[in-house]
């Protein structure tokens, strides 16, 4: 219970304070935090029940950009876990790529949108390709640092089995690189938040950044204010659910830490 | 069953090798188990590895049942010292020991189901059945060490090679580990190969104690052990016998002689005791 105090304590006290100070003020740019949440509940979550208590407007733009996120991160993860083993694992490939791998991932991805607009066209294509090639570095460079340092004692007992390659790959190499899958996957959620933001704010004709758009050429604080809050609430949950997901896979890790091994 | 010969490897780049082990042979017969011993950096941990198929010598051959080495060849098993590592943390104990079911040629469970039943008759054998499902970090040292010897029977080898398997549990725990070792080949056909450098154990537990001189790992000597089985850690060590033979072991394994005991030299063709040890003044005993 003190431990729950203690957590919300401050973020309470400074919505508080903000509430207070935006009344007295009746600020045009800092509406109340009760204003914004009766319009974030007007907004999204006012819907049928059949909808989850979504509405129309939920539905059309936060549905999008959460799908553009997921599906940006899953290519991430796929291709970067996969390169990210091989390059980790080969010296030859390693070599090849290192040099590319270096000055793609000081390239700041959001830098490169014009590019993918040039050669996606404006829509969801685009965005998915364009978080998708930004989140992709951190995953590939973690794997890649994960597999490459194997525990030797690990590698020689395992050859001492006569596996073969496929289940060496099955059995130990993705295993021990896991950890450090993970630690770039965390970084690529908050990474995936930022640039789908920018993109839709670029050019999107639904999604959360459009609706940022929408909010701010009508000059409605209030709702530009509560889509920054959804935002917000969003990323908590893509860190949330990858938490879970690493909490359920790396159990072994974090007990085998605890014991010292 | 296992004939090595002439068998030399040396590490480090070209002009300056470092001689690990000098033309050993040693022939092992069928189900024995013969006691390696040795100094710290005798080349024990690379003959190990060259006789289990996992490092290439640059000289001589290992053939094991009429076959050449130069792979890790089926029915042979590997126990490491460092059990806490050669135990993989993201698999479960039983999972461990049906690891090695999974690979190679020979008479092995091709279903999972029955490879899974092999793990568990494993861990019967090291009295360990009721910790299949936990992960090997929730065991002690020595539940680890025996679930390593299981993972190595699983897969039921002619030969055992261990490398300093007790090497890092305490005392007790060694005791029971080396009974275990005991009971499993009274039980099982396998011919065992291990290595210690502790001189008691490799008496107590040996046929043979192959005693190998500091680097480059040569044999010193190739003395059997006369002691009776089943062997008991109380009697077995108070015996005369066990006593006078530790002492001999441990004078060669510091490169001392015995004083007015046989040469342990000439035991062993080939065998060359260098002059460094024969200058050694045979009473001051080496640390």
């Amino acid at each position: 219970m003190t431990a729950l105090l203690r957590r919300w304590t401050v973020l309470l006290l400074a919505a508080g304070a903000w509430e207070v100070w935006a009344r007295v003020q009746r600020s045009t740019f800092f509406p109340p935090p009760s204003a914004i949440l009766a319009r974030m509940y007007r907004l999204w979550f006012a819907g049928p029940a059949t909808h989850l208590f979504l509405t129309e407007d939920a539905i059309g733009n936060l549905l999008p950009s959460v799908g553009r996120i997921l599906a940006g991160l899953a290519i991430a993860a796929a291709i970067g876990g996969a390169v990210g083993l091989a390059v980790g694992r080969s010296a030859a490939v390693y070599g090849y790529l290192d040099p590319l791998l270096q000055f793609a991932r000081a390239l700041p991805a959001v830098t490169l949108l014009p590019v993918f607009i040039a050669i996606f066209r404006l829509g969801t294509q685009m965005e998915v390709a364009f978080i998708a090639f930004g989140t992709i570095w951190p995953i590939m460079l973690n794997t890649a640092d994960g597999a490459r340092y194997l525990d030797p004692v690990q590698v020689e007992t395992v050859r001492a089995f006569r596996l073969t390659a496929w289940q060496r790959l099955i059995r130990l190499i993705i295993p021990a690189a896991l950890p450090k899958f993970f630690a770039g996957l965390r970084l690529s959620v908050s990474l995936a938040l930022i640039l789908m933001v920018f993109a839709e704010l670029v050019g999107s004709s639904n999604g959360l950044g459009y609706e940022m758009n929408n909010a701010e050429s009508s000059f409605d604080m209030t709702w530009l204010w509560s889509t920054l809050v959804l935002v917000a609430i969003l990323g908590n949950l893509l860190n949330v659910l990858e938490l879970a997901a690493e909490h359920r896979l790396l159990a072994w890790h974090r007990g085998a830490r605890q014991h010292g091994n | 069953m296992l004939e090595i010969t002439d068998l030399t490897h040396s590490y480090g780049p070209p002009g300056d090798r470092h001689l690990a082990i000098d033309r050993i042979t040693l022939t092992v017969g069928e189900g024995e188990l013969v006691s390696i011993v040795g100094p710290s950096g005798c080349g024990k941990s690379t003959l190990l590895r060259c006789v289990a198929g996992l490092l290439s010598p640059a000289g001589g051959r290992v053939v094991l049942g009429g076959v050449p080495v130069d792979r890790v060849p089926d029915g042979l098993a590997l126990v490491f010292q460092d059990y806490s590592r050669s135990l993989l943390p993201w698999l479960s104990v039983r999972d461990n020991v049906a690891l090695p079911l999974r690979g190679g040629q020979g008479r092995k469970p091709r279903s999972r189901a029955g490879r899974q039943q092999a793990a568990i008759a494993a861990l019967a054998t090291v009295g360990l059945t009721d910790t299949a499902q936990k992960y090997p970090w929730q065991l002690s040292g020595g539940m680890q060490q025996r679930v390593a010897i299981a993972r190595a029977l699983a897969c039921d080898p002619v030969l055992l090679l261990m490398d300093e398997p007790f090497g890092s549990v305490d005392a007790q725990t060694r005791e029971d580990l080396e009974d275990l070792i005991l009971a499993v080949r009274r039980e099982r056909d396998i011919t065992i190969l291990l290595v210690t450098h502790d001189i008691d154990e490799s008496v107590y537990v040996g046929d043979r104690v192959v005693v190998l001189s500091r680097g480059p790992g040569q044999i010193r000597a190739d003395l059997p052990v006369d002691l009776p089985s089943p062997r008991d850690q109380i009697t077995t060590r108070e015996l005369a016998a066990f006593v006078h033979l530790r002492a001999e072991v441990g004078r060669l394994v510091r490169g001392q002689q015995a004083p007015g005991d046989q040469v342990p030299g000439d035991q062993v063709p080939g065998d060359q005791v260098r002059p460094a040890d024969e200058s050694r003044p045979a009473r001051a005993p080496q640390a």
